[in-house]
């Protein structure tokens, strides 16, 4: 893509709505990885786990939500480069503007989700193309991949764990900026919707960030 | 007072540039910023050296010219003022004063402190205009006019252009100065028969010359001398893409 084929307003549409959309992709998820902590056999996660391995329009929908990763970071970085360029020396002395404090980060705190998305495919997702999932041996979901107890393995490391923690508060602080900010992006900007906005991308933020935080320490500390 | 100015100096376009730290004694604290640079010229002239090169005109916050980057923050420490209304008494005795010129590609040191801002008379001639003859103003109530329109479109037509907003943003973006030209013209019925040419020219011109993209971090909204809204860039936002898909 070439960093000149759209203009700085298009590319910036298109990040919002990728942005957008992986938002939606991170509710599905967090809803999912919550079942662990409402059934202790692990059975509905492997349920929903399993439905959504197999379910075909879930399976087709897949490759979409990698073509909003890979639009998000590949716009995201061609962004960042015209940023950079765009000032080649920089300030001696730069005070603090009243601005959205996690928006100075967003590179630094996407590229860390990225290498955690790499991590987190390389424990999950391609152990379940590669087949090497232990199956459920007895009851009624007999046969069926256990990636629950997968999930339960992974969140009984400490290290595991507080790396965990630690990326999703960055995600949090991406998420903060990100989806008040996609909405300035789509020019849905009003006196009295955006705090309105603004708080709910507080909000949003916090529960993703919180939610997905919640299930590691439960199982470290109470499974 | 006492100052201490440590001041960005740059011979010529091609020049390498540093900064050279001065000791100023004779500071009132009535003083303006520029009165201040006035004085210390003045002095410097008198040493026989060479005057630290500062762009100004009307001196009442109207033109623009007095762009410096003042102690990390363009036009200075107060906000919704320009450089030529911010006082010496806003600075402490004894204080270092790091005064430097706006940073972007786009915005090229011609000397020391000036900066060519060129680049935003390209943007205007790029579309920041009516082409019809719209004659001298009508009666007011041949043309009626929302008054929050009416409103918005001054508020936006106040940008002096003076490239703070490019000069706080870290990624020296112009939205907040594109978007209010976009603005004030978009908002009235004069401007809006050329409105979707205008904001695509505009936006093309405003890529074509190396500022950056926004990234909604609202630097541009708390440094800008006029208090421009980024509600402004919004606004072009959606101007645009409707331009776009229409």
């Amino acid at each position: 893509m070439s960093m000149k084929l759209y203009s700085s307003l298009t590319k910036k549409y298109i990040m919002s709505l990728a942005g957008l959309f992986l938002l939606m992709f991170l509710l599905v998820h967090l809803t999912i990885n919550l079942l662990l902590l409402f059934d202790d056999s692990g059975g509905l996660f492997n349920v929903a786990a399993h439905f959504m391995g197999t379910n075909p329009i879930i399976q087709a929908f897949q490759w979409v939500l990698f073509g909003g990763f890979a639009i998000h970071m590949l716009i995201g970085v061609i962004l960042q480069i015209q940023n950079w360029m765009a000032r080649p020396k920089r300030y001696n002395k730069r005070a603090i503007s009243e601005e959205s404090y996690f928006s100075k980060f967003m590179i630094h705190t996407g590229i860390i989700i990225f290498i955690f998305l790499v991590i987190h495919l390389t424990d999950f997702f391609v152990k379940k193309i590669g087949g090497v999932v232990p199956e459920i041996t007895g009851g009624e979901l007999a046969g069926m991949e256990n990636m629950g107890i997968l999930v339960v393995e992974k969140f009984k490391n400490g290290g595991y764990v507080l790396f965990y923690v630690t990326v999703f508060l960055i995600l949090g602080f991406h998420l903060d900026h990100a989806f008040q900010s996609a909405f300035q992006s789509l020019g849905l900007n009003n006196n009295k919707y955006t705090p309105f906005i603004k708080w709910l991308s507080h909000f949003i933020a916090i529960v993703i960030s919180i939610g997905f935080i919640t299930i590691p320490v439960c199982i470290y500390f109470f499974k | 007072m006492k100052v201490k100015l440590k001041i960005w100096r740059q011979e010529n376009a091609k020049a390498k540039g540093s900064f050279q730290t001065y000791n100023f004694d004779e500071v009132s604290p009535e003083m303006s910023f520029l009165e201040m640079l006035d004085a210390f010229n003045t002095k410097l002239i008198t040493e026989g050296k060479e005057p630290v090169a500062f762009d100004h005109d009307c001196r009442e916050g109207i033109c623009g010219s007095c762009a410096m980057y003042i102690n990390g923050h363009p036009h200075g420490p107060v906000s919704g003022i320009t450089t030529c209304h911010l006082s010496m008494r806003m600075f402490k005795d004894g204080e270092t004063i790091t005064v430097e010129p706006w940073r972007a590609k786009a915005f090229p040191v011609i000397k020391d402190l000036i900066i060519d801002r060129t680049a935003f008379d390209k943007i205007q001639l790029a579309g920041g205009f009516i082409s019809s003859n719209v004659g001298s103003a009508p009666e007011a109530h041949s043309m009626p006019v929302i008054k929050k329109n009416a409103d918005d479109a001054f508020d936006a037509a106040i940008c002096i252009g003076c490239g703070a907003c490019v000069a706080a943003c870290k990624n020296a973006s112009a939205m907040l100065f594109v978007s209010a030209k976009v603005s004030q013209f978009a908002l009235l019925p004069q401007g809006k028969v050329e409105a979707k040419e205008r904001v695509q020219k505009m936006v093309a011109k405003m890529d074509d010359l190396g500022f950056g993209n926004c990234t909604n971090t609202y630097a541009c909204e708390a440094e800008c001398p006029k208090e421009i809204s980024v509600t402004n860039i919004a606004r072009m936002n959606r101007e645009f893409l409707c331009a776009k898909v229409s």
